[in-house]
């Protein structure tokens, strides 16, 4: 079975929110209608997003490290809002493992929300239906687009390819391999909800080298000291060649 | 979690509606099987109509809930996996059974069905009556269960809760009883403020023991788990977005911890104390007590049920430790 899904590397994260205005806007311009904004250039701007990056400050001043974490829905395997959604309106779709929301259906009842420890579900205040990350269901399968485009925008827009988009039931996908690689955990293993999502951790970026570590203390070219020729600097057959 | 003022209207009309029609119910089949003595004027229909009229009110109320009230009749359809679901049809087919006993009992159409044993006539309201029960009882349960299912809500999350939805819906339905039975100089008083007190001293132990349950649970999720770095010292910097958004608007109060104390007294001492003392002292002809009773108890529960959000911390506060 295939369960599509995001890894997103904390280790390449920058916080620039590239992620979050592109979700925005492609968001906004389906079909599904816009996200609404209120007050979007006022005192207290507030909207609907599917993606939010927040930033946390790890450690104790000076020894701190600032981790940028983006936010979104984790399409569960075992997705607790989905069944007690009272009208049918929130489903998980089989054949891809994809979470997503009827809006023709929602009545708005909030309970999803509370169902999701995650908090990745909002209302719109304009059109008053629940809605989250699609993982830009309109852009995995439509065929008018290069196959390369056929990604969620976020995966497709981040500078720093933080985001790989695959299949992680498939063991050989990118995400897979991502995910077994460098140690990609789930949000909250202790609810049971098996997040489809995964995060890979921060890592060490830099390492100690010694010169032993790159030339051998007892490197025989070294010991004997035949190293290779050093440059000359009379004229050599390839300064007074014309090619 | 941020309490939800259409939500507690529901949950505690629908409660006091089902409790008032569990209290004249039970007491036709104590005077059928001769325990209590019948009353001069059997006015049960018009109480079940008061019943049917909370229910209904507890309705419209939980409609203002809704982003797409016309939707509503959607609600239906996920019986088999949602609590809502299961109280979307729990609600109305009480409603209507209720409704059925009110209409039989207030026309000349209810008649004699049956005699059990040798002397005790069942007539169609009370088999109606009997359907009404056993709806209200599943509408109990379903309520209670769509907040005590949800599993990382722990302070919702136990048997406790579908416990005290009923306890405190039949306290408040027998005190409302209590005071409709002194208004009519019935006999069956003693009956029905005898379970009042016994009721809401029940509601009342339960719900004390909850609020010891709930002091000292502790929640095996942490802002380590939920971004998955682990260090003691983790300080959130930005939220994601600067105005607010619908996670902190819908389940992040701002009331300070005295008004959170405060309203846990006040619950405690309005809905469930004073009613007591008031309920020990009245008698057949005391009907203002009685009736004050009731609405002291009712604003304590309205009280209880702000507290009952209040007290539910949901895990996905972690990543909204500040405003930023």
């Amino acid at each position: 079975m295939t369960q599509l899904a995001l890894v997103i590397d904390l280790n390449t994260c920058v916080g620039c929110h590239a992620c979050v205005t592109s979700c925005k806007e492609w968001n906004t311009s389906g079909q599904a209608g816009p996200m609404v904004d209120k007050n979007p250039y006022a005192a207290e701007p507030t909207g609907t997003f599917f993606n939010r990056v927040q930033s946390f400050e790890v450690g104790t001043f000076p020894n701190t490290q600032t981790v940028h974490f983006p936010k979104s829905c984790l399409h569960c395997e075992d997705p607790p809002c989905v069944p007690v959604c009272p009208t049918g309106a929130s489903y998980k779709r089989p054949e891809d493992g994809i979470v997503l929301v009827d809006y023709d259906k929602c009545i708005g009842c909030e309970y999803c929300s509370w169902a999701c420890p995650y908090g990745a579900r909002e209302i719109d205040e304009q059109q008053k239906v629940m809605k989250k990350c699609t993982l830009c269901v309109d852009r995995l399968y439509d065929e008018s687009l290069p196959e390369a485009e056929r990604k969620p925008v976020c995966v497709l827009s981040c500078p720093t390819s933080a985001r790989i988009y695959g299949d992680i039931h498939d063991p050989e996908s990118e995400a897979s391999k991502a995910i077994s690689d460098a140690g990609g955990y789930q949000l909250m293993p202790e609810w049971g909800t098996a997040p489809a999502n995964h995060y890979l951790p921060r890592r060490k970026v830099s390492i100690a080298i010694h010169e032993e570590d790159l030339q051998r203390v007892d490197n025989p070219l070294r010991k004997e000291d035949r190293g290779p020729r050093k440059p000359t600097t009379r004229t050599t057959l390839d300064d007074s060649t014309s090619w | 979690m941020k309490p939800a003022i259409s939500v507690i209207l529901l949950t505690t009309l629908i409660g006091t509606g089902q409790g008032l029609f569990l209290a004249f119910y039970s007491a036709e089949w104590f005077v059928l099987l001769g325990i209590l003595r019948p009353p001069l004027n059997d006015y049960s229909g018009h109480a079940a109509a008061l019943s049917v009229l909370l229910l209904a009110l507890g309705l419209v109320a939980s409609f203002f809930h809704l982003g797409h009230p016309e939707r509503a009749w959607r609600a239906a359809a996920m019986w088999r996996s949602s609590w809502l679901s299961r109280e979307v049809i729990a609600l109305p087919a009480a409603m209507l059974l209720i409704l059925g006993y009110v209409l039989l009992k207030l026309s000349a159409m209810d008649s004699i069905v049956l005699v059990l044993g040798e002397s005790i006539p069942i007539s169609i309201s009370t088999v109606v009556g009997f359907g009404a029960v056993l709806a209200i009882c599943a509408l109990f349960v379903c309520t209670a269960m769509i907040y005590a299912c949800l599993k990382f809500l722990r302070q919702w999350h136990s048997p406790l809760t579908v416990l005290n939805f009923l306890l405190m819906g039949c306290a408040s339905g027998f005190t409302l009883a209590s005071a409709l039975a002194s208004y009519s100089q019935d006999g069956r008083f003693a009956y029905f403020v005898g379970m009042a007190i016994f009721l809401t001293l029940a509601a009342l132990i339960f719900r004390f023991a909850t609020l010891l349950r709930n002091k000292g649970l502790r929640s095996p999720s942490s802002l380590q788990s939920a971004i998955g770095v682990h260090h003691p010292t983790i300080r959130q910097i930005a939220q994601g977005a600067m105005g607010g958004s619908f996670n902190t608007r819908a389940f992040i109060h701002s009331y300070g911890a005295s008004v959170v104390r405060l309203a846990r007294r006040g619950f405690l001492v309005l809905g469930f104390v004073i009613p007591l003392l008031l309920l020990q002292i009245s008698d057949e002809s005391s009907t203002l007590i009685c009736s004050l009773a009731f609405a002291l108890q009712y604003l304590g529960l309205l009280a209880e049920r702000w507290y009952f959000f209040i007290e539910a911390e949901h895990p996905q506060n972690l990543y909204y430790q500040m405003i930023s």
